[in-house]
């Protein structure tokens, strides 16, 4: 099914037209599809995977990248317990209220928060990132072309040399899929970064599966909710639409 | 007029006051129809029936939206995560402004193709094309709401269009932005205005309804009705069947808001405005690339522009190309001088409507792509600039010279006498002799 493929990137594909647009102008490789539990019209998210997922982020990602639209108490959704959101999010400071002599104070976080960014402001971020600005990860799998396919991809093609003659920036690294090829994020995924509570084996493709599919909960927390109540409403407007055109037919039996 | 069919007291002594009652009887109830609408007729009361749904889905995601720069994006994303059933809403709202044009251009399209913006029906058509150009304001408006990437760069494209206006221009834009660029003034302005157009589209729709209870439905074979047995009351015939289009509809909105919500967007749209970095590749909804390809066609260097190059500058001639190439519609009913309406009966008009709807579909391509970029891959130097200003060019060489011309030029087939005839059993298509006739002033 075209989850993320979009009108545009279909019309493109319509063959008939060199698909050739401004931004894949370079040599980026064409990103393969992958195997999500959560594609398709009964799709769900498969909350062990999740939770790996959220493992590596929270071990790798969230170094640099922020989740800022998702709240600790989200977590639920993919299994947490409210202790263990607590304590997740206990680990964070935020800013509290002005305490009685109207100095700042700061406090704990608390599961109604929203993941705290690993750095305060933009500046700190570029700063600590020889220039560039790790993006936000709460919206990524819909903010790009080929959305969790692209994901995976990028996490997982890199290339320790540049290929012959191409000049790589300061900083930069080689990555088959980025567009333009050289990125400014270190590949992120090292085999057996994490420690998977559940034993799961942490190569980088695993890696990079589970922190894909963690991040695409994050962007749609809905799509469980959605598929399901889109199923029911589909039944029930099939049998709706079948009975209007009964009547209608029956109706329309005396016009001629 | 059928009143007292069964009025209650209260209804009786209101009507008697306020005909409400009467007038609704007579317009809904017993309105006469011809009786060979196909289901191209069914688009009319879908697209009045998503007016109804944008409308209500609008005002609720007004409930919980905030226009302003710094959370107009982070309110939409609560919408889709925190508000109760928001996302939901908002893919209503989002989709269905697709579902809004796929509906009305197939509406048009069935007008030109059966003639419906001819005589007695020239204001009918012409207030439908009104109310596709408020459309258009909506959606556009409505697009730079969600205040993502492709929000700002659209809204800073099209705004920065009115430049080429020539002396004024530049002011204009200013006043347009309230301001040197597009930035909270410009959010706010098209707020306000995101929410009041649709209720002009109603007022339209209402005068539209108006036009059309006064001239009636055009048909299938373009003849007028000639009396009862050519009609059948709107209810219960046309009721129901539209009921059945409108779950049909349904099905096929449903499946893209649960299924594939983000089917029509932009994933640069998931990104939050920021002035600062320029998209790649910059395009506006899927409705607008056919307008937005006649913009582009218009280029220093190549055919389109050259004769009218000493005149004024490409920019301009490419914006008057695109506002033209909405307006020339109101021109249509003189502009076609064909008295036939149907393409049924005009071979060779329904040729070139079939080449004029490929043409529209080819515009959108060209809208979509880079104009640099090559169309084919074994055809060195055909780049989408010039498939777009050939396009272009037969868009308006379909209006301006076609239509004039083939009205006259055309031999139409004959003409059935009336709605009843070619149905009735036993009866042919065709009436005899009507051919040798002069073309009937349907
Ligand atoms: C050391 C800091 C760092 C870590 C750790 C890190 N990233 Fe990044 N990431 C960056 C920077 C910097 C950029 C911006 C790259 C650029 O602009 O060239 C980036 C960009 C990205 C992008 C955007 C690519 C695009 O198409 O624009 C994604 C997606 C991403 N990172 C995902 C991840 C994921 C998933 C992880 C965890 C597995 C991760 N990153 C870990 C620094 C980091
Ligand atoms: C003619 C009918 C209408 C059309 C064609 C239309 C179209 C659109 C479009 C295309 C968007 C952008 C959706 C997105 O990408 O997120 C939008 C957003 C919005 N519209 Fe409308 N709209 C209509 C009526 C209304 C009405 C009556 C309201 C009531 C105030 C409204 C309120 C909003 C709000 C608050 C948003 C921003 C939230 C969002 O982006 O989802 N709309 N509209």
């Amino acid at each position: 099914m075209m989850r993320r493929a979009g009108f545009l990137t279909t019309l493109a594909a319509l063959g008939l037209f060199a698909s050739q647009t401004a931004q894949a102008a370079g040599d980026a490789h064409p990103i393969p599809s992958q195997e999500w539990s959560h594609s398709g019209l009964f799709g769900t998210f498969d909350q062990a995977q999740l939770q790996r997922g959220f493992t590596v982020y929270q071990n790798v990602c969230a170094g640099c990248h922020s989740l800022r639209l998702v709240a600790y108490r989200n977590l639920a959704a993919i299994g947490l317990t409210e202790d263990e959101i607590k304590a997740v999010a206990a680990e964070q400071e935020v800013d509290g209220e002005p305490d009685e002599d109207g100095e700042p104070t700061t406090r704990p976080a608390i599961p109604a928060d929203r993941f705290v960014p690993p750095f305060p402001n933009e500046q700190a971020a570029r700063a600590a990132n020889g220039g560039s600005m790790p993006p936000d990860l709460s919206l990524m799998t819909k903010a790009r072309i080929g959305g969790p396919d692209y994901l995976y991809a990028l996490l997982v093609g890199y290339q320790d040399e540049a290929p012959e003659g191409v000049e790589m920036g300061e900083g930069m690294s080689y990555n088959i899929y980025y567009p333009g090829n050289q990125i400014a994020m270190a590949a992120p995924l090292a085999e057996g970064a994490v420690d998977y509570a559940d034993g799961t084996e942490a190569s980088v493709e695993q890696m990079a599966k589970d922190v894909t599919a963690f991040l695409s909960w994050a962007a749609e927390p809905e799509l469980e909710d959605r598929k399901r109540m889109g199923v029911k409403v589909l039944l029930f407007l099939i049998v709706l639409t079948g009975l209007f055109y009964a009547v209608k037919k029956k109706v329309w039996a005396d016009v001629h | 007029m059928s009143n007292g069919n069964g009025q209650s007291g209260l209804v009786k002594w209101i009507d008697e006051r306020l005909p409400v009652f009467t007038f609704m009887q007579h317009e809904l109830n017993d309105y006469p129809t011809p009786k060979n609408l196909s289901y191209w007729w069914n688009f009319g009361s879908l697209a009045g029936f998503v007016l109804v749904v944008m409308i209500v889905t609008g005002i609720m995601l007004a409930m919980n939206y905030t226009p302003h720069v710094d959370y107009a994006f982070d309110s939409v994303e609560r919408i889709m995560r925190d508000v109760n059933y928001g996302w939901l809403l908002r893919y209503i709202h989002m989709n269905g402004g697709s579902m809004f044009f796929i509906v009305v251009y197939i509406h048009i399209f069935r007008g030109l193709y059966y003639g419906s913006y001819k005589s007695p029906r020239e204001l009918l058509w012409m207030l439908g094309v009104i109310i596709l150009i408020l459309m258009m304001a909506t959606a556009f408006m409505g697009y730079v709401l969600p205040w993502g990437q492709m929000s700002f760069w659209g809204a800073t494209v099209i705004t920065n269009l009115f430049s080429a206006i020539p002396l004024i221009g530049e002011d204009v834009v200013t006043w347009l932005w309230g301001g040197f660029a597009v930035e909270n003034p410009t959010l706010n302005r098209f707020y306000s205005l995101h929410y009041l157009f649709p209720f002009l589209i109603v007022g339209v729709v209402v005068l539209h309804m108006v036009a059309l209870h006064t001239t009636k439905s055009n048909n299938p074979l373009g003849i007028d009705a000639k009396g009862p047995q050519d009609t059948i009351p709107f209810h219960p015939y046309y009721t129901m069947k539209d009921y059945f289009g409108i779950g049909v509809f349904l099905i096929f909105f449903a499946g893209f808001v649960f299924f594939a919500p983000n089917f029509f967007g932009e994933p640069d749209n998931y990104i939050e405005a920021d002035p600062l970095v320029t998209p790649p590749h910059i395009v506006p909804e899927w409705y607008f690339l056919p307008y937005y390809a006649i913009l582009r066609a218009f280029t220093e260097d190549y055919f389109l522009y050259v004769p009218i190059s000493w005149l004024m500058s490409a920019k301009l001639a490419g914006v008057i190309a695109m506002f033209g190439s909405i307006f020339v519609l109101f021109a249509l009913p003189w502009l076609d001088t064909s008295p036939v309406r149907s393409a049924r009966f005009r071979p060779i008009y329904k040729q070139f409507f079939w080449l004029f709807l490929i043409n529209c579909f080819i515009l959108g391509v060209v809208g979509a792509k880079a104009p640099d970029d090559q169309v084919f891959t074994w055809f060195e130097g055909f780049q989408y600039v010039h498939l777009g200003q050939i396009t272009t060019a037969y868009y308006f060489f379909h209006f301006l010279i076609l239509f004039p011309l083939l009205g006259k030029l055309e031999r139409p087939k004959p003409i059935p006498k009336s709605i009843s005839e070619p149905v009735l059993p036993g009866g042919g298509t065709v009436a005899a002799g009507a051919a040798a006739k002069p073309m009937e002033k349907a």
